[in-house]
């Protein structure tokens, strides 16, 4: 494992993640329930494309072949992405939407507290400024499923049911290989193993709040670093990607 | 957009742009309570640097004078000079008043 490839791949993972989210909520502009929760998850859409620019911008040039962050966003297919599946889970209805931004966005948060004090000043950079926005994330999705869970029979049986489905997704979100080994060696990276007890907590206490039960699942997806995706991916990258590549090189 | 927004209340929000300035009234939000409130004045008007500090307010709670009450209300302070502070000076370095 050489270190170009390793923080390459590293850098891959966490901004394919924030630029497949950012997909996935700003399908819901224009379609919010209410007019300013539609500007909320836009808003948050916004904020994971700054966050993927920062780290595919870095990705590109740690890749030293002249890619930019818009030849990797729009020129790679679904197995060159290196996102966690959670996030490529289609939006269903508003309370898997914030169901899943409140799993990534705790993970996200704890990750990049962690990232802060990585000796690659480019990373630790990027992590501090995406800190204050995923820390605003976090609370939004909190408080909405706090409310979703203690609110109505139906929209409690709709949050518990969000989080049922995408349970299987949650490990995948601190899983390693041997990038991260290497990179850990290096003061890189951050160990995700240190952030499970601190993640299942912050999850805990909302869902304690939200009386909701925290769901056991047998089956738990792994490899989105391994560029194995659901058959979602597909079509997200597609959609996102027709414009750039029916019109290489567009300006507007 | 479905009618549920109609069960909401309306809040007002208020930003203060920097420390020392007034808060001053940003426009207003739907909100199910205060917490949401906040979080929905924040990305509506808050968002760009507009604010380090907001106040969100139920416009229920607002009291506001009538248009009949204009008259009693302001008109006396047009005929009386002396009760405005047009003859002091503003002091030099002050930015504010």
């Amino acid at each position: 494992m050489e270190k170009q490839n390793a923080l390459y791949e590293y850098n891959l993972r966490i901004g394919d993640s924030a630029l497949v989210l950012a997909q996935r909520l700003s399908e819901w502009s224009g379609h919010g329930p209410i007019l300013e929760e539609d500007i909320a998850m836009s808003n948050m859409a916004l904020d994971l494309i700054g966050h993927a620019r920062g780290f595919l911008t870095y990705a590109g040039q740690v890749e030293g072949k002249g890619r930019s962050e818009d030849d990797l966003a729009y020129f790679r297919d679904v197995r060159a992405y290196k996102n966690r599946m959670l996030v490529e889970m289609p939006n269903g209805d508003f309370a898997v939407t914030m169901m899943r931004s409140l799993l990534f966005s705790a993970f996200a948060y704890l990750h990049f507290r962690g990232l802060i004090k990585s000796n690659d000043e480019t990373i630790s950079g990027l992590a501090e400024k995406s800190l204050k926005e995923i820390t605003y994330h976090l609370r939004h999705t909190s408080q909405w499923v706090i409310r979703l869970g203690d609110g109505t029979d139906e929209s409690h049986q709709r949050v518990q049911n969000a989080a049922n489905d995408l349970w299987s997704y949650t490990d995948e979100l601190f899983e390693m290989n041997e990038v991260d080994e290497y990179l850990i060696q290096e003061g890189i990276a951050f160990d995700l193993k240190n952030l499970r007890a601190e993640w299942d907590q912050l999850i805990e206490e909302v869902f304690s709040k939200a009386t909701l039960a925290v769901p056991v699942v047998g089956y738990k997806s792994k490899g989105g670093m391994n560029g194995f995706h659901t058959e979602y991916l597909g079509f997200l990258l597609a959609e996102m990607q027709s414009l750039p590549r029916s019109m290489p090189d567009a300006k507007w | 957009m479905s009618d549920s927004t109609n069960d909401w209340p309306i809040w007002e929000v208020f930003t203060q742009k920097k420390d020392g300035a007034p808060h001053e009234h940003a426009g207003s939000v739907h909100a199910p309570d205060s917490e949401m409130a906040l979080l929905n004045a924040r990305d509506v008007y808050g968002r760009r640097m507009e604010a380090i500090n907001m106040w969100v307010v139920l416009s229920s709670a607002i009291i506001a004078s009538t248009p009949e009450d204009m008259g009693p209300f302001f008109d006396p302070a047009n005929d009386k000079l002396y009760r405005w502070p047009n003859s002091f000076k503003t002091p030099e370095g002050i930015k504010q008043v």
